[in-house]
């Protein structure tokens, strides 16, 4: 059972200690990981995938539950508590989704059933469907992307999950978080993405391979956030019609579903 | 001393991992000496030397590059304890899969890319299944689910070995790599004994013959069908 995990912390690009002491992160909560590109995003989600112990490129220290992790942890699958899905948005294993899914299954120790189960739900991300028969390597980024979010859901299926920039690959990001998140899991994501740094309960910036600093989330951003979903909401209606052929006519218009108290809040 | 021998195929990240470790090793004030084998060309060994690493190169030309570092291996020893080393790395250029030039007493050290797919580690043969240590590189190109499979396919082909996830860009990994090479047993040149014995070396192609009807060639030879044969007086 995984109540915490903390982050000691290490040095940035320049060799100086980073701008703080300790990061805390309970149990349900979910935390951003924002900031320029080069800025240590990924090398902060590597650190917590590998449990660093000041044995990576920026010192920094994971304990699990206030205390150092057991090693096994930290290599063997089986036991492993961190599903991660990367940036990468291709597979390269030359076999089939089915084998892959038992396989990992294998891995993971888990269920070999799961397989029906997994395609389900990446078929719910994505356009065109995932067949188990296909090979890895002829499916599309969509494809690839949405089968690596349905394998850490319930594959990989772990206490902590660690997402790397999910709205890559046009799938459908929210949903794709839920079945990620949920059931007091904690949840690390790596965004550029403004809605989705701002529906995390806290974030982290990162600037040259150092945290700079940790953000709660304001009262403000929250309210903000829920406008900006309804505006991304109909972002996404209109990428549909654009996608699938369908003229769009001027009399789409945003504004109009827009909930009557949208203002931009922006100014002050 | 201790006697560390690297291998794994070309471009799986040998020198970029071994450039992470010495730096770790030097941090440590430890003396070492490098050599580095491979066939026709290299540049590496100056990419050592400028780490401060006395640094000997050895080019096999046409000869097997795995054969050359174990007629070799004295020379190397003589040059480590010439520079009062405790550490000796050999990184050899490992081309054929046939290959394992590690001896018993030796640190062996498999470096393989997991970006080659799932079944490399069950294609490669001994290099990999008679490793102590085997260093994944390229692990953060793929899905931890790929890597999770790769990672139990070396460990069906060698189950004892130890798995260290590596990369040759960020130094991941190369600190407890580097840890490894300090706790390698003592080596004896006298009674070192390779763990797994060298391809067979023993047809007239490995003399220099380059026609290819059957009627030019002797020594053993082996037939696609599986039947082994010598031909020749």
């Amino acid at each position: 059972m995984i109540n915490s995990i903390s982050i000691l912390a290490g040095k940035n690009k320049n060799g100086l200690k980073e701008h703080f002491n300790r990061i805390d992160i309970s149990r349900g909560e979910i935390v951003g990981i924002v900031g320029p590109t080069g800025s240590g995003k990924s090398a902060l989600v590597e650190d917590i995938e590998q449990l660093a112990q000041s044995d990576t490129s920026t010192q920094r220290k994971v304990l699990i539950n206030n205390s150092i992790p057991d090693p096994e942890l930290r290599y063997n699958p089986k036991k492993k508590l961190i599903a991660q899905l990367s940036q990468n948005m291709n597979f390269i294993a030359d076999m089939s989704v089915k084998d892959f899914l038992i396989l990992h299954s294998k891995c993971r120790g888990k269920n070999l059933n799961l397989v029906d189960k997994v395609i389900y739900h990446a078929n719910q991300l994505t356009g065109e469907p995932i067949k188990k028969e296909m090979n890895l390597t002829v499916l599309s980024g969509g494809q690839s992307r949405s089968l690596m979010v349905a394998d850490v859901a319930f594959v990989s299926d772990s206490p902590v999950v660690l997402i790397d920039e999910i709205e890559n690959a046009g799938i459908k990001k929210h949903e794709a978080m839920q079945l990620l998140s949920g059931n007091g899991k904690i949840v690390l994501v790596v965004t550029h993405d403004p809605l989705l740094a701002l529906l995390t309960q806290r974030r982290i910036v990162m600037e040259n391979g150092g945290i700079k600093k940790i953000f709660g989330t304001t009262e403000e951003e929250r309210s903000l956030c829920k406008q900006l979903y309804q505006v991304d909401k109909e972002l996404f209606k209109v990428r549909e019609m654009v996608r699938s052929g369908v003229e769009v006519k001027a009399s789409f218009s945003f504004q109009e579903s827009f909930t009557s108290d949208f203002q931009p809040v922006l100014e002050d | 001393m201790n006697v560390i021998i690297v291998a794994g195929t070309p471009g799986a990240g040998k020198t970029a991992v071994l450039l992470h470790v010495l730096k770790h090793l030097k941090e440590q004030n430890k003396h070492i000496s490098a050599v580095k084998i491979d066939c026709l060309y290299t540049e590496d060994h100056l990419r050592f030397q400028k780490e401060g690493v006395p640094t000997l190169l050895g080019l096999s030309k046409d000869m097997c590059p795995d054969h050359f570092t174990i007629f070799n291996l004295g020379e190397m020893l003589e040059y480590a304890q010439g520079n009062n080393s405790d550490i000796l790395i050999v990184e050899t250029a490992g081309l054929c899969h046939r290959c394992a030039p590690y001896t018993i007493n030796s640190l062996g050290v498999c470096v393989i890319d997991a970006t080659t797919g799932p079944n490399t580690p069950l294609k490669v043969g001994p290099f990999l299944s008679t490793a102590n240590v085997v260093a994944i590189t390229k692990g953060d190109i793929i899905s931890q689910a790929e890597r999770e499979i790769f990672r139990e396919r070396v460990l069906e082909m060698n189950p004892g070995c130890r798995i260290i996830e590596t990369n040759g860009l960020t130094g991941k990994g190369t600190v407890e790599l580097a840890g490894c090479f300090s706790e390698a047993s003592d080596f004896s040149y006298e009674e070192e004994e390779l763990r797994h014995n060298a391809p067979f070396s023993i047809c007239t192609l490995c003399v220099g013959e380059t026609k290819i009807h059957k009627k030019n060639h002797r020594g053993v030879l082996r037939h696609i069908n599986g039947i082994q044969e010598y031909a020749g007086e």
